[in-house]
């Protein structure tokens, strides 16, 4: 418990010196853009692929569930649009990231740390939080959300995919897909993944920028970063599913 | 000048340092020897405000270091140079932008002056047309050069130089001391170099305090170190097999 708190503050002092103002905008710019290329660019192609499996895999299954003639055939692409929506693209993109963005984050901090280039930063005078962390969490805070619509819309497309192999025909599929939508989901999805987004980013950089030792203890901060921030999206998933639909 | 009076600092019961008085004079290579764990590292790591102090006093010429708000720490430190042990660069820029990184962050000159300057500083070092290197590609004794190229871009007032060149064969590690004695006279700085190479104390030790056990035991010159009666000292710097020749000698 003891640890757990000292983590918490350790957490909340480094968040108010990241929101510090960036002492160069010219070079926060750079920082962000290198950035939203680093974490955002670079996770189009898993992003793609997943979703599309996803997508399939989900109305594969549904169809497989609905085999009933008292069920209509468009309720497996309406099931299938609703799965994507609220739950598989933005907690399992978060989780996916969380292992891919979260422990590039970490490992990258953490070796800037043990390799004195921190010490380096804070020796000159510069604020090495915000300089290191600020670019990474806004980035993905403004990218992750451009992921999602990606990923909904590769889902889709895998789900139509999936129907083929279960016999459902095109039109059945995509009447279920605009079947009694509800846009507030779409706010949902994009209020969670921005949400999931700043919990991977701060999270990650909070166990990379603590780390202490050498390259052990850097793999040791990728692997914690990786596995708190998966537990902690999880939680969130549940706080916020309680607090906007329940 | 830097002055620090009856530094104490320990960590949990561990006492590192005790009521440490020195005084590091402006345009002489003031270096700390001791052996390893002996606290060297710990004073240097104090006086760039990486680590706070129990009780003591630091004086940056008439500024009292740990008596300054964040902003005049921060100010403070723009006027300090550090060499670290590892060179610590930055790895995701080239040698230029590493060396033009404190220009670019606190000053307000254009790219012209500030190239002009990483390459005056570049030539002071003898690395001149390495610009677009990476850290990657360089080699130890670079990665050292390019970092007293960027720690002596602002002008400094102080240079921190932590075990300069560990890790370097001999040849380079001269040239590496040799330029950092190099630097203190022409820009008359104050510079303090953190070593436990004999060589390098030979080669550039014009102010020495020898640290052992956390306490100052000795202080002097190189000349005056050969002779010194402390055993300790004795024990350190006569350690090696050429140095116990050169004693006999």
């Amino acid at each position: 418990m003891k640890y757990l708190l000292l983590h918490i503050g350790q957490y909340f002092i480094m968040i108010k010196k990241v929101f510090s103002l960036p002492e160069k905008k010219r070079i926060f710019l750079k920082q962000f853009n290198l950035e939203l290329e680093k974490t955002g660019l670079n996770s189009l192609g898993i992003v793609t692929i997943i979703s599309f499996f996803i997508g399939a895999v989900v109305s594969i299954q549904t169809a497989y569930n609905f085999d009933s003639p008292l069920y209509p055939k468009y309720l497996i692409g309406y099931a299938t649009r609703e799965s994507l929506i609220l739950e598989f693209c933005p907690t399992m993109l978060a989780l996916i990231l969380a292992g891919k963005v979260g422990s590039n984050i970490a490992s990258e901090i953490g070796s800037m740390r043990v390799t004195e280039q921190i010490d380096a930063l804070e020796i000159m005078g510069v604020n090495s939080a915000s300089f290191l962390i600020l670019p990474k969490i806004i980035a993905t805070v403004l990218f992750f959300p451009i992921l999602i619509i990606l990923s909904i819309s590769i889902g889709l497309l895998g789900g139509w995919i999936g129907c083929q192999t279960s016999g459902i025909t095109t039109a059945d599929f995509l009447y279920g897909i605009k079947l009694d939508f509800n846009p507030f989901y779409v706010t949902y999805c994009l209020i969670k993944i921005t949400v999931f987004a700043f919990i991977v980013s701060s999270v990650s950089s909070y166990f990379g920028y603590y780390t202490k030792g050498g390259a052990l203890d850097v793999g040791k901060s990728s692997t914690k970063a990786v596995v708190y921030s998966s537990i902690i999206v999880l939680i969130f998933n549940f706080i916020l599913t309680d607090l906007l639909l329940a | 000048m830097i002055k620090i009076e009856n530094i104490n600092k320990s960590f949990g019961d561990h006492d590192v340092l005790k009521n440490i008085s020195f005084s590091f004079e402006r345009g002489k290579t003031n270096l700390i020897i001791g052996e390893s764990g002996s606290g060297k590292t710990t004073l240097l790591r104090i006086l760039i405000g990486l680590h706070q102090i129990d009780s003591g006093t630091i004086l940056y010429d008439d500024k009292k270091f740990n008596q300054l708000s964040i902003k005049e720490k921060r100010k403070l430190r723009q006027e300090i140079g550090v060499l670290f042990q590892r060179g610590a660069l930055y790895d995701f820029m080239n040698v230029e932008e590493n060396i033009m990184f404190p220009l670019t962050m606190f000053t307000e000159k254009s790219d012209e002056e500030k190239i002009y300057r990483v390459n005056d500083c570049l030539k002071r070092v003898n690395l001149e047309n390495c610009n677009n290197l990476k850290i990657s590609e360089l080699s130890g004794g670079m990665i050292k050069r390019v970092s007293i190229a960027r720690a002596i871009v602002m002008n400094p007032k102080y240079l921190l130089c932590d075990e300069p060149n560990s890790g370097l064969d001999p040849k380079t590690a001269i040239i590496i001391d040799n330029l950092i004695q190099e630097i203190t006279q022409e820009s008359n700085i104050t510079t303090i170099v953190n070593t436990h190479d004999m060589n390098s104390v030979m080669e550039i030790g014009q102010k020495i305090a020898y640290i052992n056990n956390g306490e100052i035991s000795w202080t002097g010159n190189k000349e005056e170190l050969l002779k010194s009666n402390n055993k300790q000292l004795n024990d350190f710097v006569f350690a090696s097999e050429l140095f116990k020749r050169l004693k006999k000698l």
